[in-house]
């Protein structure tokens, strides 16, 4: 049999992340500064692993309610409320998931199948396109502009509607470009949207990796709240990568659909996370704000650092990226990152990994320590005056 | 703003005052104002490093060790606290609430010279009333940092 032929074609017809082959790369070279991984260096504050170890220890290893404890429910209906100005019902407008990722893959199979047009702001996180190619529904690529230093226009967006457009993907801060929107932005796209039936992901995940001025939601518009899906999670915030765990907040009428998925695909999310996060909301706002202290001075000396050899480069504000402009070097994105990781051992991110418009620019993460991100900086630099 | 410095300059004081600027986002003349300010107002006082001296081959014995006194009329404890911290073998000395007066940390060469000094120096001060001294076995932390802990990026690559 070949089994090839057996396999499902919208899952097959999907390419593999253009990304994989650096990673294959470094991982057998010595000595590279990797500017590559999207995920914090920082280690999961104390108290929140210490509440994963006491769960642990007092036996707590059975599933949880599917939707998630409800004690984490409710902290996470405050935390969003005290945080974000969002009001929700921990009984029926909150879920508990596996990750952002899981809770992306809900919310999309929870509105758009065959026949219904997802649009995707891009340059973005890959795994929107994945989710609505495997959910059968239609991904359209809207193209952000650096000019616009990567935020959504209102003109840009009117370009992409068709009848068919079911779903509007937002996510700021932003991964890969750092970019966020703020009130004014957002109400230009609320005036454009509110008599249309289309309803919004919002993918808010780096919202307290927000540096200038507060993080500001869609669903803080009231005529919008209804009919948004926001999620949010623990993995950059509070550092919580590996324990699996974020949540989304919707509609009651969305909630029902999506908590389906969850049931019957992960039953829970992982009750030692629960714990964790539980910890995480109520008692550390001290360490989150240290982490995000110490992401913004990187930020501001990766910023400095790229324009001082030469790099076109927005100001990020949010996430924990910078998104430099290469198109003068005269190479591709790939060529960019390919040759600065032979020759100078520092790995980036082709732009064009984050959809075609990401062309002609690179990804690098600040998530790493201020002695690797300076002689990142001097490597890079001498790379650049050698070409 | 000067705290955020301060927060900057205690993790590491070897940055440079332009990397400093960068990461507050001011200019860099105006971190050298404050710095310069600050050290002249006492505040920084110094900019030591932390050494773990036991990969040294430069042996050092570290006690800790209580003193109960009496205190004098008028002086408070200032007066006797002042004739112990004037020896340069005592690193440390704080005034402490609870069942003993000062905490004074000694560092010396070995367990001999260190106890010699206690019985010597430190014993015989009039005001002094008993000592009780605890070796140091093993530091595990000091300053905030880990002694047996290297930054390592143990991140896996993944796709994202
Ligand atoms: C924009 C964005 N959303 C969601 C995620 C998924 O995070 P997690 O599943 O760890 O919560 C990531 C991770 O990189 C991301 O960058």
């Amino acid at each position: 049999m070949n089994i090839k032929k057996m396999l499902c074609r919208h899952i097959t017809a999907v390419p593999p992340s253009g990304i994989r082959k650096y990673f294959d790369l470094i991982n057998e070279m010595e000595d590279v500064i990797s500017l590559g991984i999207g995920e914090p260096d920082f280690v999961t504050p104390w108290n929140i692993r210490e509440e994963g170890i006491y769960s642990l220890e007092k036996g707590y290893t059975n599933y949880s309610s599917n939707a998630g404890a409800i004690e984490l429910r409710r902290e996470i209906c405050r935390y969003m409320e005290r945080r974000f100005n969002l009001k929700y019902s921990p009984e029926e407008e909150v879920l508990v998931t596996v990750g952002g990722s899981e809770a992306i893959d809900l919310a999309i199979r929870a509105l758009a199948t065959i026949g219904d047009e997802v649009i995707i702001p891009e340059p973005s996180f890959v795994a929107y396109k994945g989710c609505t190619l495997f959910a059968g529904a239609t991904p359209v690529s809207l193209r952000l502009k650096s000019e616009n230093e990567f935020r959504l226009k209102r003109e840009d967006l009117e370009k992409v509607i068709t009848g068919k457009t079911k779903v509007l993907i937002l996510a700021y801060p932003n991964n890969p470009t750092g970019a966020i929107m703020q009130y004014d932005d957002y109400a230009d796209i609320v005036d454009f949207l509110e008599d249309k039936e289309i309803m919004i992901i919002s993918d808010e995940l780096y919202a307290e990796l927000t540096y200038e001025g507060q993080h500001v939601s869609i669903a803080n518009f009231d005529q919008m709240k209804d009919r948004t899906i926001v999620i949010n999670g623990f993995s950059k915030a509070f550092a919580m990568t590996g324990w699996r765990i974020g949540f989304v907040c919707a509609h009651r009428d969305i909630m029902e659909q999506m908590k389906k998925i969850h049931q019957y695909a992960v039953m829970c999310a992982p009750t030692t996370a629960q714990y964790a996060a539980i910890e995480a909301l109520k008692n550390s706002d001290d360490e989150v704000a240290d982490m995000v202290k110490e992401y913004n001075r990187r930020r501001r000396l990766v910023l400095n650092g790229f324009r001082g050899i030469g790099l076109d480069c927005f100001e990020p504000k949010g996430a924990f990226y910078v998104f430099p402009d290469i198109r003068k070097t005269g190479m591709t994105s790939d060529e960019f990152c390919e040759r600065l990781l032979m020759e100078e051992k520092v790995l980036m991110v082709p732009g064009n990994a984050f959809g075609e418009c990401g062309e002609g620019f690179v990804r690098a993460t600040y998530a790493t320590s201020t002695e690797n991100l300076t002689e990142a900086i001097k490597r890079t630099g001498r790379f650049l005056s050698r070409i | 703003m000067k705290n955020e410095l301060l927060e900057i300059l205690a993790k590491n004081c070897r940055l440079t005052n332009s990397q400093i600027a960068v990461m507050l986002g001011v200019e860099e003349k105006e971190v050298a104002e404050m710095i310069k300010e600050l050290e002249e107002n006492n505040i920084i006082l110094g900019y030591p490093a932390l050494i773990d001296w036991e990969k040294t081959d430069n042996d050092t014995v570290t006690a800790y060790i209580e003193v109960r006194v009496t205190p004098q009329r008028g002086r408070g404890f200032d007066k006797v606290a002042e004739r112990i911290y004037q020896y340069p073998q005592v690193t440390h000395l704080s005034l402490m609430s609870g069942d003993y007066d000062l905490f004074v940390t000694v560092e010396g060469k070995s367990m001999k010279e260190v106890a010699l000094f206690v019985a010597e120096k430190l014993a015989p001060i009039e005001s002094v009333l008993s000592t009780s001294t605890h070796f140091v076995l093993k530091k595990y932390k000091e300053k905030g940092v880990i002694f047996e802990q290297k930054y390592k990026d143990n991140r896996e690559a993944v796709v994202l």
